[in-house]
């Protein structure tokens, strides 16, 4: 087993969870992304907008200071500086047809279901959120079953 | 003051998502694939996040408000109803299929590629449509 990526993830998940922390202290907010960046897009509300804004611009500064600091804190599985961006973004799992459908599905489903990883995953199982484990477990089984019937069943086995 | 707060969340959001590895969908799909070999990876930064957002949540909630704003913003809704269930269902493909859900795919908007400018526009038309049906 892999346990200097497993360290890597426990440090950045430690990390997520000081961002919640911080976001509910500071300005007693849930920290879903899916919510922020749709709250954002689609409502802008008033006095309500220039934290969601900044927050995002955060969340793209976090991987790019990473990457100015060398890369070597980054966790991506592929060997270091073998895609263009280094070793902390890595690259998109298939072509431009297949993120269309995955973007509309990510979308549309975490609109009606009211949350993504971090709302419903990190947020709401922290809070003991009943709503928030089914919701997560949900996702995590549909996205296993999802990746069996990609790799096993229809490409036959990797 | 509120702006200044909302970066400093996001900077600690980004960083943990890189430094763990989550911007990396083959990481994300390594854990999805428990036939295949199986990363355990994305179980320790969920663990990790969850074990110090629970504590972190019951300290900032004794102060009885936040720094900025007079009370906290909580979900009060306690229902599983058939969207939630739907809905989450919904998500999971889509995250099975790219190994991207909304946060790290935003967080790697700083290496874009023509496929995940796709899947972010997508997102929103998503979004739209969620919001549409409500």
């Amino acid at each position: 087993m892999d346990w200097s990526a497993s360290l890597h993830g426990l440090v950045g998940g430690i990390l997520i969870g000081l961002s919640a922390t911080w976001l509910m202290g500071s300005l007693g907010r849930i920290a879903g992304i899916s919510g922020i960046l749709s709250g954002l897009v689609f409502e802008r509300p008033k006095g309500d907008s220039a934290w969601r804004l900044t927050f995002l611009l955060g969340l793209i500064s976090g991987p790019l200071l990473v990457m100015a600091l060398g890369g070597g804190l980054g966790n991506v599985v592929g060997e270091a500086g073998v895609d263009a961006t280094g070793a902390v973004i890595g690259a998109p799992a298939g072509g431009v047809g297949l993120m269309i459908v995955a973007g509309l599905l990510v979308g549309l489903g975490t609109g009606i279901g009211s949350g993504c990883t971090s709302g419903h995953g990190v947020c709401g199982l922290s809070r003991l959120s009943a709503r928030s484990l089914v919701a997560t477990l949900t996702f995590l089984v549909m996205a296993m079953v999802t990746v069996y019937g990609v790799r096993h069943v229809v490409g036959g086995g990797a | 003051m509120k702006a200044l707060m909302g970066y400093l969340a996001g900077l600690l959001f980004g960083l943990g998502l890189a430094i763990s590895g989550m911007t990396d969908p083959a990481r994300v799909l390594g854990f999805l694939d428990i036939a295949g070999a199986w990363d355990p990876t994305l179980m320790f930064v969920l663990g990790g996040a969850v074990l110090t957002t629970f504590i972190g949540y019951r300290l900032v909630w004794r102060r009885g408000a936040p720094l900025v704003g007079n009370a906290f913003r909580l979900p009060t809704r306690q229902d599983i109803d058939a969207r939630l269930i739907a809905g989450s269902a919904l998500f999971g493909i889509g995250w099975g299929l790219s190994g991207y859900c909304p946060g790290p795919a935003f967080a790697s908007l700083g290496g874009l590629t023509t496929p995940l400018a796709a899947m972010l526009l997508a997102m929103l038309a998503g979004w739209f449509l969620a919001r549409r049906l409500a």
